[in-house]
């Protein structure tokens, strides 16, 4: 499948500030694309850029490989980081409203609404005010609104930020049930492990540039160290230590076992292969634990940023 | 895709139902009418009081000519020395003393008139007797030098100066206060609803700042259309306001003056100033007049030249309130911007009711009509006066051409200014946004 959001070279900047420098991103047709990046690093300026609200000074932006037109908003679903609704107007209201700025019909929207509301289990707050809900309960109402015209385009801004774990598990899965149902998603967050969970392309920006993109799982090879984690069970610990001390590359480690083994990470070089490892290790006791270690998406992170 | 009658309408229905709106909006002509009640009649029972004033007069030759009037006794006394006539008028609480000493020279009578009372006395009485005795000793002046009074008064020839211009549109002093009432008030007219309307815009600027929708909504609609939506909106609630607010207030005055069965008309100034106009000219004669006024204004192009200042007029100062409320985060930061913004508003309403009633074509008037942010309340105020068409076109070309920059200017702070959060920008923080 192709490439529903393309970025070509965007750079935008502020006076003297660059926000972003010749980025270039490309978010494959129903994928979660997860946007990384450390605090002002241009991720909410690129998000701004795809939804118009900021225009680059150059590069451009191809939705469905067309130039992003006014038309476009339609097809985008946008929920910012910094978020609120109106306090004076009932949520239904409002909700309507918002819905209607995005093109659908009043009756269309309320039919969908409806739907939705009974769907997140709110249905009875309609003709509340936002003032009488909490944060949890508005953060449902936007996410509502921000899916609600179905858009081929979901961006996503720190999307779990104010709900409690049980609620994030349901927007989660809505996120995932859009994502099956035909959505491309663009997921920006700083939390490590939702992107763990639910992205299959990232995007790093440090600093206005973009440093890293991908498959998770490509990064994830690339990144990895040939590090393994052993266990072993010998009745000479010392000896053994000192034996793979020698012939590896061997840093101290410590992991949660019901016995009591020796425990090392261990680095393999190029003509080293797990095998070789293995067959060593079995030779010389009882291996209760081998497992290649995979960088994390936080590990991934820090490396990267670190690295610029 | 155009949402700009969507965004109006919430504007408005959020404006109106809105229960602060409400209550505003029904409270306060009844305050206003209410305030009016009081003030009138306060000042009819003021009128009604009566006082007493006791006059000693050793000449003997003046204390006849103070006859009783409805409100002020005159107590003439006799036979006493100033220090027991003194003492009497304390006793009886009189208002004062008028002390008249005994004088040979009528040219130095002056110096032995006095007032005595117990505060300082109003300067309505003070002028009334000051004018008595000038007229009596006028009066007796002429007759010491051998002038006839009865001829005097039998020669005298009162004038009222019928005006006419060269096109032949006849006028009267009538007729320039009636202009000055409407031209006065549909300056001051748009003046109000500038500052309470353009008020009204800033703060739901900030409101969609501070809440956070604002990025959710220009996700979807263009923030200049955001913005004229909003201008707009607030512009035909504050346009429902107005009416209800003259409605009920023209309601309640008829009512209350009813009621209370007191005449309102003198109560305000311009009934006062009518009523002075009109001295001269029977009463009956003076109401014929003022209609008569009312139809001579240029009633058409008034009514035209109106809509398309106020109008242009209040978009001008709108867009810049909405600018202000999208470069700031909260109310109490607004005051530094609106400062420069209300300086040539209160100008114009200055020049209005000072150099325009003095000369509603002179050089003042005429440039202060001209120049974009004074030009609708000072134009308004003139036109009553009868401006000739071509100042007006022109002044009004330049009202549009300016409304266009600001709105462009205004959209641009705008634009960048909804996102900005945190610290309160400066002027060239602000100017710098243009270029982003």
């Amino acid at each position: 499948m192709g490439n529903l959001l393309e970025a070509h070279n965007v750079s935008k900047k502020f006076g003297e500030y660059t926000a972003l420098n010749n980025v270039s991103i490309a978010v494959p047709q129903g994928s979660i694309f997860g946007l990384l990046g450390p605090n002002g690093a241009g991720k909410t300026t690129l998000i701004r850029v795809i939804n118009q609200i900021t225009m680059p000074d150059s590069g451009h932006v191809l939705l469905d490989n067309e130039p992003l037109q006014a038309h476009h908003v339609t097809d985008i679903g946008y929920l910012p980081e910094e978020r609120g609704l109106y306090k004076s107007m009932k949520v239904g209201e409002q909700a309507l409203y918002l819905a209607q700025l995005k093109g659908l019909s009043k009756t269309e929207a309320k039919k969908r609404l409806k739907y939705w509301f009974d769907r997140l289990d709110i249905g009875d707050w309609w003709n509340k005010k936002i003032q009488e809900l909490s944060k949890g309960m508005a953060q449902k109402v936007q996410f509502i609104v921000t899916v609600l015209h179905e858009p081929k385009l979901l961006i996503f801004d720190e999307p779990f930020s104010g709900f409690d774990p049980i609620n994030a598990i349901v927007i989660k899965d809505e996120i995932l049930r859009l994502r099956d149902n035909g959505a491309t998603v663009i997921f920006s967050t700083h939390r490590m492990e939702s992107v763990e969970e639910l992205c299959d392309h990232i995007a790093l920006i440090h600093q206005s540039n973009k440093i890293l993109d991908g498959k998770l799982h490509d990064i994830k090879k690339q990144f990895k160290t040939n590090t393994y984690e052993i266990g072993i069970r010998t009745s000479n610990e010392v000896a053994l230590a000192k034996e793979l001390q020698d012939k590896f590359t061997v840093t101290p480690t410590s992991f949660k076992t019901l016995g009591n083994e020796l425990k090392r990470n261990i680095k393999l070089s190029e003509h080293q292969s797990p095998n070789d490892l293995l067959s060593f290790l079995t030779s010389r006791g009882e291996v209760s634990h081998f497992v290649e270690l995979i960088p994390s998406a936080n590990d991934i992170f820090i490396q990267a940023v670190n690295n610029n | 895709m155009n949402h700009l009658p969507l965004i109006i309408k919430r504007e408005y229905f959020t404006k109106v139902k809105n229960k602060s709106f409400i209550i505003m909006t029904f409270l306060s002509p009844m305050i206003m009418i209410g305030l009016v009640a009081v003030v009138a009649y306060l000042s009819q029972i003021n009128n009604n009081s009566e006082r007493t004033i006791s006059i000693l007069d050793e000449s003997g030759q003046i204390a006849s000519i103070f006859e009783n009037t409805k409100n002020t006794k005159y107590l003439i006394l006799d036979q006493l020395s100033l220090e027991d006539a003194k003492k009497l008028t304390q006793v009886q609480e009189n208002y004062g003393l008028l002390y008249i000493g005994d004088f040979n020279d009528l040219n130095t009578v002056s110096k032995g008139v006095k007032f005595y009372s117990e505060e300082s006395p109003s300067i309505s009485v003070i002028s009334t007797l000051e004018s008595k005795l000038e007229k009596q000793l006028t009066d007796l002046k002429l007759e010491s030098q051998g002038v006839d009074i009865e001829k005097i008064k039998t020669s005298k020839v009162d004038i009222a100066i019928a005006q006419e211009s060269f096109t032949g549109e006849k006028t009267s002093k009538i007729d320039s206060i009636v202009k000055l009432i409407f031209g006065g008030a549909a300056g001051y007219l748009l003046f109000m609803f500038i500052i309470i309307y353009g008020n009204m815009i800033m703060r739901s600027v900030i409101e969609e700042k501070t809440s956070r929708i604002i990025e959710i909504i220009i996700s979807s609609v263009k923030p200049l259309q955001l913005m004229l939506g909003k201008i707009i909106g607030t512009s035909l609630a504050g346009v429902t306001q107005f009416v209800i607010w003259i409605i009920l207030g023209g309601l309640l005055l008829t009512i209350v003056s009813a009621i209370l069965g007191i005449d309102l008309m003198q109560a305000s100034p311009s009934g006062q100033l009518l009523t002075q106009a009109g001295n001269e000219a029977a009463i009956p004669d003076l109401v014929q007049n003022g209609i008569a006024a009312f139809y001579n204004l240029p009633l058409t192009n008034l009514i035209i030249a109106f809509l398309l200042f106020f109008i242009g007029g209040y978009l001008l100062y709108s867009s810049l309130y909405a600018a202000i409320g999208a470069a700031v985060d909260n109310e109490t930061d607004t005051q530094q911007f609106l400062f420069p913004i209300l300086m040539p508003l209160i100008l114009a309403v200055y020049i209005g009711f000072f150099t325009v009633i003095e000369d509603p074509h002179g050089t003042i008037s005429t440039i202060f009509s001209f120049i974009p942010f004074t030009s609708p309340v000072v134009m308004l105020m003139r036109i009553p006066f009868g401006v000739p068409i071509w100042q007006q076109i022109v002044s009004l070309v330049i009202l549009i051409g300016t409304f266009m920059f600001t709105v462009w200017f205004a959209a641009k702070i705008y634009r960048v200014g909804i996102l900005m959060y945190g610290k309160k920008p400066s002027y060239k923080e602000i100017l710098k946004w243009i270029k982003y």
